[in-house]
């Protein structure tokens, strides 16, 4: 591998799809509950303390080689909103499009014909750093970084924020979004041993439920 | 224009002329253009002057949801399984030239679920007026302005005017109320775009949309030769 | 150090051969007693009695259901579950297994558990639920007393069915818990959260649609034959309408109180 195809994977500009997603700040801005910097901060260091972990833990797996379906399965019980679950399953199969123009594959045209209508984004996620020549490390600091610059940059369009702020958010959380990343990287090694249950479950009760409220309104920016 | 390779993988990447089984897949032509240029128009009009003789899908690229997609469906130009709305994050240039992949999605659902299709028809949200179709998405593409817009447009050029393979400029029942001069609009155009072809239209009054939909027909004409 | 009280309960439950419900064993040490109260129809009824308020740190409380093929049970709790701090630094922990066999029905309902400040407390929930049997569990969590800051909550729910799970959830709340957890993604300064689960076998072929209910709560279909209600609310009594309006508008399968 080398370290510039991390940078390449990682890069907002990747066409598969996360531009179109705020991973629930949209929802959280129209609540009141981020009006600005420090807000969007709030949201992101909860969302990679949860969500973010728990894909990071299915991205380094998936890099690991663990069985995507079985990852897959783990993913769907940890995401109770039908919503977030389609969300996922859209934006892995978005990836995985993605992926295969630029590292072709058997082992991704294996994975999507096994899920046509798409896998969960952090198994797909995992799967192509594999075949990028990355590690489990890599991909949990994909998954972990993703799970915070997608809301960043929608809070930007949404509130009118400073981008400057939002970016002065991401780097504060850089020791943290490291932190995260090594404990997938562990619990993705506990589940090769003893099974997906070993994967972390840390849920967001906010996240989950405005999902559903944010999929039904009539008029949104953003597609979650 | 498009290079007719295959390749092994279960689900066309982005531009291949095949489908996954083999069968050549839709003709798509993109309809891009400032707001309020009159592009969802130009689809219904075009959807219901084609939808007799071809078979035929929308995807819509909105700033908000589903505006334009909602309107396609009350003006009921096509069946509901014929359209299919791609949410932007607010940025339609962005899901038309830079991440097609969610419209790549739409557009082989659509295949799969309401196909086989002859023609889809992308139209993009008017954020950007220089907005324009990546290649990996569509095989043609179709800019609408407006003589409303100011009749500066075609010399003021820009990607859409002048590359996009039709320019389109509408409303031409309004030129006497805005004070727009279509004779200079139409040789402004021409000399941004040289042999690329320019139709002015108004849908208010006959015969409508007919040239772009000609023009359509013989572009279909070419893509399945 | 201090050693903690073990303390554990156990239920089973089974038809009596006469349309209704028996409980052949009906075991409780320490702080835990299980008692059978009147019940309804075939439907046993227990009571689980916490004669302390703990769990104290260092404890470790363990409860067991099972319900056999045809019996029906329905379990709740005498008062809320309040944990509080220990002498050593040890946290405490709360261990809930529940299994439901086919054709057996189990509504675990038990009173709140109330995070008290300074307390340390983990608590997984395992339920193993067979592919015709049918659970409604309500977990409810409200961090401090009134007017008080919470102490460290984690807790862990996993639903199996048929032996494939369909949830598996942890929420880690209050001092030492990752940050952002009272924030906007987490809870959002909410002071109570909650779940209800419903597993029946209907849900297979009749599939219920996801819906918000208004902007604290949502039904959640899951990747199975259940769902799950989540809540969260500003205090206990809210998070329990909320619940219990939820429960009212999946049909009347299932009154709670």
């Amino acid at each position: 591998m080398t370290r510039a195809t991390l940078l390449v994977l990682a890069d907002g500009r990747f066409p598969a799809g996360g531009h179109a997603h705020s991973g629930g700040a949209e929802a959280a801005v129209r609540a009141g509950r981020i009006t600005g910097a420090a807000g969007l901060e709030d949201f992101c260091r909860g969302r990679l303390h949860t969500a973010g972990l728990v894909s990071a833990a299915l991205a380094a797996a998936g890099a690991a080689g663990l069985d995507p379906a079985g990852l897959d399965a783990a993913a769907d019980a940890r995401t109770p909103s039908p919503a977030l679950r389609t969300t996922a399953r859209k934006l892995g199969r978005q990836l995985l499009r993605a992926a295969r123009a630029t590292w072709p594959s058997p082992e991704l045209d294996a994975l999507a014909a096994r899920f046509p209508k798409g896998a969960h984004q952090p198994v797909v996620l995992g799967t192509v750093a594999r075949v990028a020549g990355l590690g489990p490390h890599d991909a949990a600091h994909c998954a972990a970084y993703e799970a915070v610059s997608g809301p960043a940059t929608a809070v930007v369009r949404l509130l009118g924020l400073d981008p400057f702020e939002a970016t002065a958010v991401l780097a504060r959380l850089a020791p943290e979004l490291d932190r995260v990343a090594d404990r997938a990287v562990e619990a993705a090694r506990h589940a090769a041993r003893e099974g997906t249950e070993a994967l972390p479950a840390a849920s967001a009760p906010l996240l989950e439920i405005s999902a559903e409220a944010h999929a039904a309104w009539p008029v949104r920016l953003f597609a979650s | 224009m498009h290079l007719d390779h295959t390749h092994d993988g279960p689900a066309a990447l982005g531009a291949d002329a095949r489908r996954p089984d083999g069968t050549r897949r839709a003709l798509r032509i993109g309809l891009g253009g400032p707001v309020g240029s009159g592009k969802t128009a130009t689809v219904a009009a075009l959807c219901r002057a084609l939808r007799e003789e071809l078979s035929l899908a929308v995807v819509t690229n909105d700033i908000y949801t589903r505006e334009d997609a909602e309107f396609l469906l009350r003006e009921a130009v096509l069946p509901p399984e014929r359209i299919a709305a791609v949410e932007t994050g607010a940025c339609p240039h962005t899901a038309i030239r830079d991440d097609i992949s969610a419209n790549l999605e739409a557009v082989e659902d659509l295949e799969d679920d309401a196909g086989p299709l002859d023609l889809i028809l992308v139209e993009s949200g008017g954020d950007n007026l220089t907005a324009t179709f990546s290649k990996g998405l569509v095989d043609a593409q179709i800019f609408v302005i407006d003589v409303a817009g100011g009749d500066d447009i075609p010399r003021k050029g820009g990607p859409g005017v002048t590359t996009a393979d039709l320019l389109v400029v509408n409303k031409t029942d309004l030129a006497p109320y805005v004070g727009a001069d279509l004779a200079r609009m139409a040789a402004d155009a021409k000399a941004q775009r040289a042999e690329l072809p320019v139709v002015l239209q108004s849908l208010r009054v006959e015969p409508g949309v007919r040239d772009v939909a000609d023009w359509v027909r013989a572009r279909l004409a070419a893509w399945t030769a | 150090m201090t050693a903690g009280v073990r303390a554990r309960a156990r239920i089973v439950a089974r038809p009596d051969g006469r349309g209704g419900t028996a409980l052949p064993v009906l075991d409780g040490e320490g702080p835990l007693a299980p008692r059978r109260t009147r019940g309804t129809g075939g439907e046993a009824n227990v009571l689980l009695v916490g004669a302390m308020s703990g769990p104290l740190g260092g404890d470790h409380f363990s409860v067991e259901a099972e319900v056999l093929p045809g019996a029906r049970l329905r379990a709740g709790s005498a008062a809320a579950t309040l944990a509080l701090p220990g002498q050593g630094k040890d946290g405490a922990r709360y261990d809930v297994r529940l299994s439901v066999a086919d054709d057996a029905e189990l509504r675990w309902l038990p009173e709140p558990l109330i995070s008290a400040y300074g307390s340390d407390l983990t608590v997984t929930t395992e339920a193993e639920v067979g592919a015709a049997g049918r659970l409604v569990l309500r977990e409810e969590q409200v961090l401090g007393r009134v007017g008080e800051e919470p102490g460290r909550l984690a807790s862990r729910l996993r639903v199996r069915i048929a032996g494939r799970h369909v949830l598996d959830q942890e929420l880690v709340c209050g001092p030492g818990a990752p940050g952002g957890w009272d924030g906007p993604a987490g809870l959002g300064g909410h002071r109570a959260v909650g779940q209800l689960l419903v597993v029946r076998p209907e849900f297979a072929t009749a599939p219920v649609a996801p819906r918000a209910l208004g902007e604290s709560a949502a039904v959640l279909p899951l990747a199975g034959p259940a769902l799950l209600v989540s809540a969260v609310a500003p205090d206990a009594r809210r998070l329990r309408a909320t619940l219990d309006e939820a429960l009212a508008l999946l049909g009347a399968a299932a009154p709670v109180t």
